[in-house]
């Protein structure tokens, strides 16, 4: 395989990433409204850290999205 | 550029060139300090920054709609800073406002439609590594000062969590300096590339507008009319995303700022 191939299909490896991000995004959210729906009137104090844990588990996904980049138009 | 290479035309990755205004570059003393497009929609953003924070400094008793939206944000920024530092954090609220202000403003005039008007190219300066770096490395110079200056050595007590073993106290340290030190960039990181995705995917949809309905063909304007509609869509999502990045943006500053003020 040469390494024009192996490039597009590691950058789309990489791809795989993102969508697991996607999945780690949506289980934050759910639970918060899970628990939301459960004690509403606890639900406002805690959005602070809904927003923690929204961005640590979409950093993760973010770093997959360099990795494909990088694969594409750095490494030579 | 394997985009290039198959010759498809579409080129998501020009929109995010530096280049001197009028094509005109000035050098001095063997460096480029011309005035670019990225200077330019940064004097833009801070201009309409300014206009926003002028027409909503009347201080009348009974807010009018312009006052009112300024107060909601300024409001907005005070509480996040008092729910997370407590009351000290209200010395650095001027900083975490300035910082959520600029980089919302910055976030919707990146997508701003100023491409309809001919010759005009919109520009994210958030959408570059080279500015979320530097208000990254801003907010951890000032977390760095902060901390030392208030707590001396007794700031490196961040790192040992209250109640490690003995055993565990080295091992622990290595982790979680390595994980402050590591802030900086995860946090430059996140904005840029969550805006450079979504300029990227913007991008993509828009080529296949253009190219669906030169493609001459029933089956061409199908394509392209699925795709208009996804560009509404995702505009819309990114609406949210800006104000969420620059959100998160603020609100890990000031966790990180209490970190400095409070040591836990």
């Amino acid at each position: 395989m040469d390494l024009a191939s192996a490039k597009v299909i590691g950058a789309g490896l990489a791809a795989i990433g993102v969508g697991m991000a996607a999945l780690g995004v949506g289980n934050v959210f759910g639970s918060f409204l899970e628990g939301a729906l459960r004690n509403p009137g606890a639900a406002d104090g805690q959005q602070g850290r809904l927003f923690i844990g929204f961005a640590a588990a979409e950093l993760l996904g973010l770093i997959a999205f360099v990795i494909a980049i990088l694969i594409l138009f750095v490494v030579k | 550029m394997a985009a290039e290479a198959e010759g498809s035309g579409i080129d998501p990755m020009h929109q995010f060139l530096v280049e001197p205004l009028f094509g005109r570059h000035l050098t001095f003393a063997g460096y480029d300090l011309s005035f670019t497009n990225s200077a330019l929609f940064m004097v833009i953003t801070a201009a309409v920054l300014w206009l926003f924070m002028l027409g909503g400094m009347k201080r009348e008793l009974v807010p009018g709609r312009w006052q009112a939206a300024v107060e909601g944000m300024t409001s907005f920024v005070s509480n996040m800073m008092t729910t997370n530092i407590g009351p000290e954090g209200k010395k650095f609220t001027p900083y975490v406002f300035s910082l959520f202000m600029f980089i919302l403003f910055a976030n919707l005039i990146g997508l701003f439609p100023l491409g309809v008007v001919p010759g005009w190219h919109p520009f994210t300066v958030t959408s570059h590594i080279t500015l979320t770096a530097v208000l990254a490395f801003f907010s951890f110079a000032i977390v760095l000062i902060v901390g030392f200056a208030r707590h001396g050595l007794h700031f490196f007590a961040l790192f040992v969590p209250h109640g490690t073993p003995k055993v565990m106290i080295p091992l622990i340290f290595v982790i979680e300096l390595a994980s402050f030190l590591v802030r900086p960039f995860s946090l430059g990181l996140r904005l840029f590339v969550a805006m450079t995705a979504g300029h990227i995917l913007l991008d993509v949809f828009a080529s296949f507008v253009v190219q669906g309905f030169n493609a001459s063909g029933p089956l061409g304007w199908v394509v392209a009319i699925l795709s208009f509609v996804m560009i509404v869509g995702i505009s819309a999502l990114e609406l949210l995303v800006s104000a969420i990045q620059a959100y998160v943006f603020a609100l890990l500053t000031s966790l990180y700022l209490n970190d400095a003020v409070n040591l836990h």
